[in-house]
């Protein structure tokens, strides 16, 4: 291996001006002198037009037609082919609109696969098999370049003569470290204080001109004792302006009809300030998981449990939805529930527990 | 004056005379064009990468132009009947407008989607081929260290891409970064509030992730690129072992004609498979999911497939939370805080940790058979059983579904099988690479098994072995070769056994060469039995 390179570097330089030389000499002549060995090289085909070659050719030939038919059969479905959505159930839309997407993806990966199918051919079939050897020169620089690239560099530092003007140094540090502050200082603008966002949600009397608050659907009708029947569970928003969007993400919260004998269960369980937060069998629990706030609302009747379908924490709703498995930590808080005169279920008071996911100052 | 004829045929040299005069072009050209590369199969996985992210900036760009990065309230009136009438945010209206009214808009949303899926697929497994063959050793650390931070960005950037149209299972996935937010120690709930603009989820935090998005994270991941390829190219491939190849020299073929051809026609494959996958595979139906309601989720909310193991983590970690003083730790910070800290320092860095325990200093442009470095192998081996088994646990409810598997079930497979099942797999496959290491010497020193039983006069039965050199010791026996690095035959199809293939699909391409098969009564029977041994 080695040997080999010493006999390239030993040859002597060719002549390259020398006409007689062929092209393909002069390139021999410029590997080796990059320090490039020619291990192993020979046409694909010695015998050129042999039916081989010729069918290989072919089918290459055969790529690029396929290719720029593709290609033309993309820009045609795009320009012409009906795309305008028309929507349907499923499995009964018969129009021609529903195999836009297909044939666009279709036609385009047809012109790019012949194109790739083309070129990779050629490449493997039809170029010269090569094999050759580089040298690599890594390691690091000569020893002397260090030094003097070494020295330079010092010297540099040296000419500035920060080292003997330490009052210099100093300044340019107090210049330039209050600079970096400066920039990131805009950055500031985004910290607000989070306030008492996190511990209350649309439920809070202060947000109903301290009036309690009502309960009721998606839609705004205030919720109704007869709306749920036994078993069932109903998702109820603070009946609020914008109580059921996005504005409150945290106040939904899941209204159950218990059965009688759950009921009685929830009652006995209930922890010293739920007492008294059942209305007759209605229940309210906060539907924000407090492992990481996604809805907790599987509800599965036969077990008393509600699931949270992103982590799986389960809670049991017969016992003030403590959580019985999986990674939360933490109850779901209940909400504080009457009726009153008109019939139309109110929070007594917003959650007596922050809603939602733990965080540090919780306690 | 007497204006010259134009000569077609001068014009390429005139060109290249005229700019070498200017740019002093001729001696770096020809080295780029001769540049010497190693040929594996493994080293095109780094390209698919590259490729879907030159796929993903030219769709992404399309895309930018007309989606709304807006959180403002709209009612949605487009040709989606069924989400007719229902309000949501302009960002999730532009999502739907790009899917159903935007002329081959869903096309491009899909090739987006399924692009940035292979963009990170691809970064994974090109990770795994540097580590388990030891390419990011020196001289090659600072790379190894530029793609790791390669894939975290990946990591986000694909994160923000899927939070941004702003249906409800990107909300979903939103909530989760939020509550993650908040469970950082002393600073979180200000930290959430700093990111979303206020209480989750607020009017601006798809606007942030869209500039993120967009701008921001590509730059630097396009800046990084082509540090990552041009140090590539600096400091020249590493090669496996072979015949010839040494820690000073690169066999191989040239970058011009054969590197460049194989490189651009991999190119268009790749984007033919990104563009017949976004055109026939459904990715991401979000007028499927409907706009984000805070109040709204559905069973099967996954995130994208490389989130999944920070999901199953999550989903495994116990109720372990720690309160006192009057603050909480809540138990999701470890997971997903302190997890998906070390999931992206640890391997960061990998070959410095490596180096303390092996105090090699030495450079390395020759890979290592995984086999030849049985604890490192042992340890990719085992950090991929962790990956797997939190990642199949990101899903934990769908599979527990599909196969009728209890969900607590799975929950507690993965909290045991992930203190348990690294272990083993460490071990088993430490054991596998030393099997394979004295296997390699095995053959070296004896041949290869041929299937063929002979009895001799003793009555002893005994399998014949082809030797793989002909030179023999003092003892007339074969002599025991070293192992070089490289794959050892074995089996005797790779010693040329077999007679070669014919080629051609009804009928021969080619007659094959002309063998003699049966010239000698004595070569004819050799030949026999080795054939009898391949049965």
């Amino acid at each position: 291996m080695s040997a080999a390179h010493h006999d390239s570097s030993a040859a002597e330089p060719v002549d390259v001006t020398d006409g007689k030389l062929t092209k393909f000499d002069i390139v021999k002549e410029g590997l080796r002198r990059d320090g490039i060995e020619i291990l192993h090289y020979e046409p694909a085909f010695p015998v050129p037009g042999t039916k081989a070659e010729k069918r290989i050719e072919r089918f290459i030939a055969l790529c690029f037609t396929v290719a720029g038919l593709g290609a033309l059969g993309f820009v045609a479905v795009f320009a012409f082919w009906p795309w305008e959505y028309e929507f349907a159930e499923l499995g009964t839309a018969e129009s021609w609109s529903k195999w836009y997407t297909p044939m666009l993806g279709l036609t385009l990966g047809l012109a790019l696969a012949g194109l790739g199918i083309g070129i990779l051919t050629w490449s493997k079939k039809l170029l010269p098999v090569e094999e050759l050897v580089q040298e690599r020169h890594d390691g690091g620089s000569a020893q002397e370049d260090r030094i003097i690239t070494g020295a330079t560099l010092s010297n540099v530092v040296d000419e500035t003569g920060i080292k003997r003007r330490p009052l210099l140094k100093r300044a340019l540090l107090f210049g330039a470290a209050p600079l970096g502050l400066a920039a990131i200082a805009p950055l500031g603008t985004l910290i607000t204080p989070p306030g008492d966002d996190l511990v209350t949600t649309g439920f809070s009397p202060a947000k109903n001109h301290g009036e309690p608050v009502r309960l009721m659907l998606k839609d705004g009708t205030l919720v109704r004792p007869d709306m749920v029947s036994v078993g069932g569970q109903i998702t109820v928003f603070p009946a609020i302006p914008g109580g059921a969007t996005n504005e409150y993400a945290d106040s939904p919260t899941l209204l159950i009809h218990l059965r009688q004998e759950d009921a009685d269960k929830a009652r006995a369980n209930a922890y010293d300030m739920y007492k008294g937060a059942m209305w007759g069998n209605y229940i309210a629990y906060s539907k924000i998981c407090t492992h990481i706030g996604c809805p907790a609302s599987l509800y599965e009747q036969q077990t008393n449990r509600l699931l949270c379908p992103c982590h799986q924490s389960q809670f049991l709703i017969t016992d003030n939805a403590k959580p019985v498995f999986g990674p939360a930590t933490r109850h779901l808080p209940q909400l504080p529930l009457a009726v009153n005169e008109d019939g139309v279920f109110y929070a007594v008071s917003d959650f007596l527990v922050p809603i939602g996911p733990a965080f540090w100052e919780r306690g | 004056m007497k204006r010259r004829k134009f000569d077609a045929k001068q014009m390429p040299a005139k060109i290249g005379n005229e700019l070498d005069d200017r740019f002093k072009l001729a001696s770096p050209v020809r080295g780029l064009l001769t540049k010497v590369f190693p040929d594996h199969w493994s080293f095109l996985l780094g390209e698919i990468a590259l490729f879907s992210f030159i796929v993903l900036l030219l769709t992404g760009t399309f895309l930018a132009l007309f989606f709304e990065p807006s959180m403002v309230h709209v009612v949605y009136d487009g040709s989606y009947t069924p989400l007719r009438g229902i309000g949501m945010s302009k960002a999730y209206e532009s999502t739907l407008h790009i899917s159903f009214d935007v002329r081959g808009g869903l096309v491009i949303r899909q090739m987006h989607h399924w692009a940035a899926l292979l963009f990170v697929a691809s970064i994974l497994v090109h990770m795994g081929r540097v580590f388990f063959s030891g390419a990011f050793r020196k001289p090659r650390e600072a790379n190894w260290v530029i793609g790791f931070i390669l894939f975290i960005l990946a990591f986000f950037e694909g994160l923000m891409g899927y939070s941004i149209p702003d249906d409800g299972l990107s909300g979903t996935g939103l909530r989760i970064v939020h509550g993650i937010t908040e469970s950082i120690p002393l600073i979180g709930s200000w930290a959430a509030h700093a990111l979303f603009g206020g209480e989750y989820p607020g009017e601006v935090i798809v606007t942030r992730f869209y500039i993120l998005h967009v701008l921001l994270i590509p730059g630097i991941m396009l800046a990084l690129i082509a540090v990552h390829v041009g140090l590539v190219f600096a400091q020249k491939h590493s090669q496996w072992p072979g015949p010839g190849r040494t820690e000073h020299n690169v066999v191989g073929y040239r970058m011009f004609p054969n590197y460049v051809s194989k490189q651009g026609g991999f190119f268009m494959l790749v984007f033919a498979v990104i563009a017949l996958m976004g055109g026939l595979f459904q990715i991401n139906p979000i007028w499927l999911f409907g706009p984000y309601e805070a109040s709204v989720v559905s069973s099967g909310s996954q995130p994208d497939f490389y989130v999944m193991f920070l999901d199953g983590l999550v989903r495994l970690f116990p109720s372990w939370e720690l309160s006192g003083f009057g603050f909480t730790l809540p138990a999701v910070f470890w997971p997903a805080v302190v997890g998906m800290g070390v999931a992206f320092t640890v391997p960061l860095l990998y070959p410095f940790i490596e180096r303390r325990f092996t105090k090699d200093k030495a450079h390395h442009n020759l890979l290592e058979r995984p086999r030849d470095n049985p604890t490192r192998t042992a340890v990719g081996a085992m950090v991929t059983s962790i990956w797997l088994i939190t990642t199949i646990t990101g899903a934990n409810d769908i599979v527990a579904d599909k196969f009728n598997i209890s969900l607590n079930a799975m929950t507690w497979g993965g909290r045991i099988g992930i203190v348990v099942i690294p272990v083993i797999t460490f071990f088993i496959t430490r054991r596998i690479c030393l099997g394979l290491q004295q296997h390699d010497r095995e053959v070296l020193a004896h041949g290869i098994e041929t299937g063929i039983m002979r009895r001799d006069a003793n009555g002893r039965f005994y399998e014949v072995h082809q030797p793989l050199t002909s030179e023999v010791d003092e003892h007339g026996h074969p002599k025991v070769l070293e192992y070089n690095g490289w794959t050892v035959p074995k089996k005797m199809n790779r010693v040329g056994a077999l007679l070669p293939a014919v080629k051609g699909f009804f009928k021969p391409v080619e007659l094959p060469s002309e063998t003699p098969r049966r010239e000698v009564e004595g070569d004819d029977r050799s030949r026999e039995e080795i054939e009898a041994g391949r049965r």
